[in-house]
């Protein structure tokens, strides 16, 4: 009954195939099967958003989706974020706001705020805490997260 | 963990749908946004041998007027409701409702009759469509019938639905343009299950309430109406006094289920603060 299904999806711009059983989720197509480490595990169960990738360009959770049923699908991952030698303003305010430590719940918080600037380029810090309130972080706490995202904001609008 | 080896099938039309749920029946579950069913198969709580996947379903994606109905097919996503016009000008209990349903990244693939379907207890949909006086549209290979909301919703994750059985949509009943309406939720963190909620319609004319629909979530084994505080409110003037005996009546008609977030006195009382809130707003105005 396990027989192996072809998936095509789009990953980060690239068409990606590979033969799988229905029952692998996203986030384990996206590493095992594509070498896509960036995309992180936590809870398997849809609570933690570590995992949270773009779907047709609006976050969804990898481990509550099986590779099978997005055949087809465009999916965005931490790893497309970055330009060849630069970072992407998001991922520099991460970094210059100290918004992470041991990173495993990074790509999550990343893939989140990319979906809410591009809703709400000017969000303040209430908007910023409902958005993030469906990720976790056990290490750093959220004050540096919040911050990074009013800051990599602003970097947007200013850049545009 | 990971789930256990199944069978899967992605039929581009409801046609297709409704003969995979006849061919395998009990040893089916049906995927649409996996936000709910997804986890348990995780978790291997649930272990369907096949899994029928709406997402191709085209057909199952409306969501339109119909007389005094709207109808929002099993396809449509949470979001999509939550960002519909027809939703805001129509439904506003349900525009209102929808934000407080998992998170966004839940919302953009959870759909609205998929969470009808699951029948969590303490899911804002299910109350929502008590409220509204939902019909559910069911449909199977060999025909279609149609459940009221109120005999829908049976114990904690069980509805009427039948093995074979489709929900393919809800037919949601159109609020008068000058009704009023709440939806209020106590819960620990703002994504995740509620503690306890409340969703309320008011008729008001010259102060005096004419109509009343209360459901709550946290008041028993699956969402409730409780027509004993519709009662109590229905051609009463919405003072301080019809509030305490609204309340009253509440407390009374309750039975709310007890776990690691809250005892049945807890959500008790936590609904009645909620009714209060949401009356209290009617008092003012």
């Amino acid at each position: 009954m396990t027989g192996k299904t072809e998936v095509s999806v789009t990953v980060n711009g690239r068409k990606r195939h590979a033969m799988v059983e229905p029952r692998m989720l996203l986030v384990d197509f996206l590493r095992h099967e594509l070498g896509m480490t960036g995309t992180h595990i936590g809870c398997e169960h849809g609570v933690c958003g570590a995992c949270t990738v773009l779907l047709d360009g609006r976050t969804a959770r990898s481990c509550l989706h099986f590779a099978v049923a997005v055949d087809g699908a465009e999916i965005e991952t931490v790893e497309g974020m970055a330009g060849r030698d630069q970072l992407h303003p998001i991922q520099e305010a991460f970094h210059q706001h100290h918004a992470l430590q041991c990173g495993y719940c990074t790509a999550g918080f990343l893939m989140t705020t990319v979906e809410l600037l591009k809703r709400d380029p000017d969000p303040d810090e209430a908007d910023i805490r409902r958005a993030l309130t469906n990720n976790v972080c056990r290490c750093t706490g959220y004050a540096n997260i919040i911050k990074a995202v009013a800051a990599a904001a602003a970097a947007i609008r200013a850049q545009s | 963990m990971k789930p256990a080896p199944f069978d899967f099938r992605a039929p581009p039309d409801l046609a297709g749908v409704l003969d995979l749920l006849a061919e395998y029946g009990e040893d089916s579950r049906v995927l649409a946004g996996g936000q709910s069913l997804v986890p348990l198969m995780n978790l291997r709580m649930v272990q369907p041998a096949m899994l029928i996947s709406i997402n191709r379903c085209d057909d199952l994606d409306t969501i339109a007027r119909q007389d005094d109905r709207l109808i929002c097919g099993a396809r449509v996503r949470q979001a999509a409701a939550e960002e519909s016009e027809l939703v805001q000008q129509d439904c506003p209990l349900l525009a209102a409702a929808l934000p407080y349903v998992g998170g966004q990244a839940n919302r953009n693939r959870g759909t609205v009759c998929g969470s009808l379907a699951h029948a969590d207890p303490l899911a804002e949909l299910p109350a929502v469509a008590l409220a509204l006086d939902a019909e559910m549209h069911v449909a199977t290979r060999s025909g279609r019938r149609r459940i009221a909301a109120r005999d829908f919703f049976v114990g904690e994750l069980d509805t009427a639905l039948q093995p074979g059985e489709f929900l393919e949509a809800v037919a949601f009943q159109r609020q008068d343009a000058d009704e009023r309406c709440a939806f209020l939720e106590l819960g620990n963190r703002r994504h995740g299950f509620a503690v306890a909620g409340l969703a309320l319609r008011l008729g008001v004319q010259s102060g005096r309430c004419v109509m009343a629909s209360v459901a709550v979530m946290g008041g028993g084994a699956t969402a409730r109406r409780i027509s004993a505080v519709e009662a109590a409110l229905e051609g009463t003037l919405i003072d301080e006094i019809a509030v305490a005996a609204a309340v009253a009546a509440l407390s009374e008609a309750v039975v709310p289920p007890v776990d690691v977030h809250a005892d049945a006195e807890y959500r008790r009382h936590a609904l009645g603060v909620l009714l209060e809130r949401a009356l209290r707003s009617e008092e003012e105005r």
